[in-house]
């Protein structure tokens, strides 16, 4: 549920009272303890990598971070990876929430339960977990020679395939769960509705059920872009350092190199890339909704 | 029903065994490595063994790294509870302009880049002198789980309908009694989905902690990666087995107290 959706059946229910308005109080340790320990240490980040040497304020340390080629390619590495993993999980999470919303039974709670149990297992179990299945020797392997798809077995791990799907497969429940819930709520005479009207089922799909859907997708998309464009573990355990992203070289520049500057203008430039997916997913939701009115 | 609605009726139960298969095989892939008696990850194992799960009992610094993600993960979830309540209690019931932005704040940190946070906490920190591993650790678990218990929080106060409060009131409940007796049976499958989430987001941190731990202070992920580029031999996939099944311990603690569909709705 967005947090607009929650504020919107909040205001309906509240009564109006002026007395109520002394809740605002309630919300002050809360609101501190976020400012002083999450929104003032980021804003110190972002002036600190606007000053140079000398304490002046300058683009300098950004400019020279987007002048060198190795920092360029790694900064589209990392948006890339990010784009393929949230279009593969987005092909694998639309087909299967259609399925969970049609499914009952031991299948339902089998579907339930492959989407929760790795909810609850930490990332570095799941990212080693997948490391194993894609050793050389691993199930992936064994699988593709034993479908005779391949002779010897294929190098799968450090590969940029290996951790999209990797990434995936960490990230799935994240789209498939906010999909699942608005195709829960889609009301099957619709669809029946608009083939008596005539429309033909892809057409339906594509004016009826597409547009429904669409706030869970934008959900799910921003949530599991956002998670892609700053994984680091995963990355450690799957690619390793051959491939780095600017999670990675944040980490490097602040644990290896003790190249404080360096590392805040990286982690600024990631933080700016969560912004606007967060920014614009919302506007996105926004402007879907009222469209949809 | 046309050709094209069966096609993609058989296309979405095709990609849904997909997927149930993709998401399950690491996890039953660990549980069976972790269970083997090579000292290498061959599948199925030569020979079942419980000799890994054995070599944790003196792992150098396993336990005390479990131990201090667990003490992280139980207060910062209890002090993320205390203040998620007053947060969401203001939101879902007062009527002062900004609620909505109060709302949208206090779930950011959950699409914000965790090691941009642990960052942004290392220098600040270090220039107000703090240099406190656990103080530090503690007061940044707490910013990984306010946003959880948030979320859920959020959603179940908002749909709380308030009117029972003065309905019990009304047939002559004290307010306090009605508050314990109504609202809190209503909400405290709230509570257990928003705790439990935060609890385990807590016990998976890495990027945020290991900014701040020192040489005594690591917590359990931080020493899990440190053994992962040591010495990857199968007692990782013996700690990573104790992990699944503490989580599949909670999942069914959860599922029949809350009931898993339930859970997924924060």
């Amino acid at each position: 549920m967005s947090a607009e959706a929650i504020t919107a059946s909040v205001s309906q229910l509240a009564p109006v009272a002026k007395e109520r308005d002394r809740f605002a109080l309630l919300a002050l340790p809360g609101l501190l303890y976020l400012g002083i320990l999450f929104a003032l240490p980021l804003l110190i980040l972002l002036v600190k990598s606007l000053i140079n040497a000398e304490g002046d304020l300058s683009l300098a340390g950004y400019a020279a971070f987007f002048s060198d080629p190795f920092n360029l390619s790694v900064f589209w590495r990392t948006l890339r990876v990010a784009l393929l993993t949230t279009l593969l999980s987005l092909v694998l999470a639309y087909p299967t929430a259609f399925a969970m919303v049609r499914a009952g039974g031991w299948i339902l709670t089998l579907m339930l339960v492959a989407m929760v149990l790795p909810l609850s297992v930490g990332v570095i179990v799941k990212a080693f977990s997948w490391s194993i299945v894609l050793r050389s020797n691993g199930i992936v392997n064994q699988a593709l020679m034993g479908l005779g798809l391949v002779d010897e077995p294929v190098r799968l791990l450090f590969t940029e395939t290996a951790l999209v799907f990797g990434a995936a497969n960490i990230f799935l429940p994240f789209m498939v769960l906010p999909i699942y819930a608005v195709v829960r709520q889609l009301d099957p005479n619709l669809s029946g509705a608009a083939a008596t009207l005539g429309s033909g089922p892809l057409r339906t799909f594509l004016t009826v059920t597409l547009p429904l859907t669409l706030p869970g997708i934008i959900a799910g998309v921003a949530f599991v872009f956002s998670l892609a464009v700053s994984m680091y573990v995963i990355p450690s355990l799957i690619v390793g350092e051959r491939h780095q992203n600017l999670a990675m070289m944040i980490a490097r520049a602040f644990l290896f190199l003790r190249n404080e500057q360096l590392g805040s203008v990286i982690a600024v430039v990631l933080l700016a890339i969560a912004t606007a997916v967060v920014f614009s997913s919302a506007l996105l939701l926004r402007l879907v909704e009222r469209r949809q009115r | 029903m046309t050709a094209l609605e069966r096609l993609a009726r058989v296309v979405s139960w095709a990609v849904a065994a997909f997927v149930i298969i993709f998401l399950l095989t690491p996890i039953i892939v660990t549980l069976l490595v972790s269970f083997t008696s090579s000292s290498v990850y061959t599948l199925p194992p030569p020979q079942w063994s419980t000799k890994w799960f054995a070599s944790l009992a003196d792992k150098d610094g396993l336990w005390d790294a479990l131990l201090l993600s667990l003490n992280l993960a139980f207060i910062s979830t209890t002090i993320a509870l205390v203040l998620g309540t007053t947060t969401a209690l203001a939101v879902s019931r007062g009527r002062f302009p900004g609620r909505e932005a109060i709302a949208t704040f206090s779930v950011s940190p959950l699409m914000m880049p965790g090691l941009v946070v642990g960052v942004a906490l290392l220098q600040f920190f270090r220039s107000l002198g703090i240099n406190d591993a656990y103080f530090t650790l503690m007061l940044a678990h707490v910013v990984v789980t306010l946003p959880f218990v948030m979320r859920t929080l959020l959603a179940a106060f908002g749909s709380f309908d308030y009117t029972l409060l003065d309905a019990a009131r009304t047939l002559g409940m004290p307010y306090g009694q009605a508050v314990l007796r109504v609202m809190v049976p209503a909400l405290s499958p709230a509570f257990l989905t928003a705790g439990l989430f935060a609890f385990l987001a807590s016990m998976d941190n890495y990027p945020v902690s290991i900014f701040l731990t020192d040489a005594r202070n690591k917590t359990l992920p931080v020493k899990m990666l440190q053994y992962l580029e040591e010495s990857p031999d199968p007692s990782i996939a013996a700690i990573s087995s104790g992990l699944i099944m503490l989580a599949l311990l909670a999942l069914m603690l959860g599922s029949r107290t809350v009931g898993l569909n339930r859970m997924i709705q924060g």
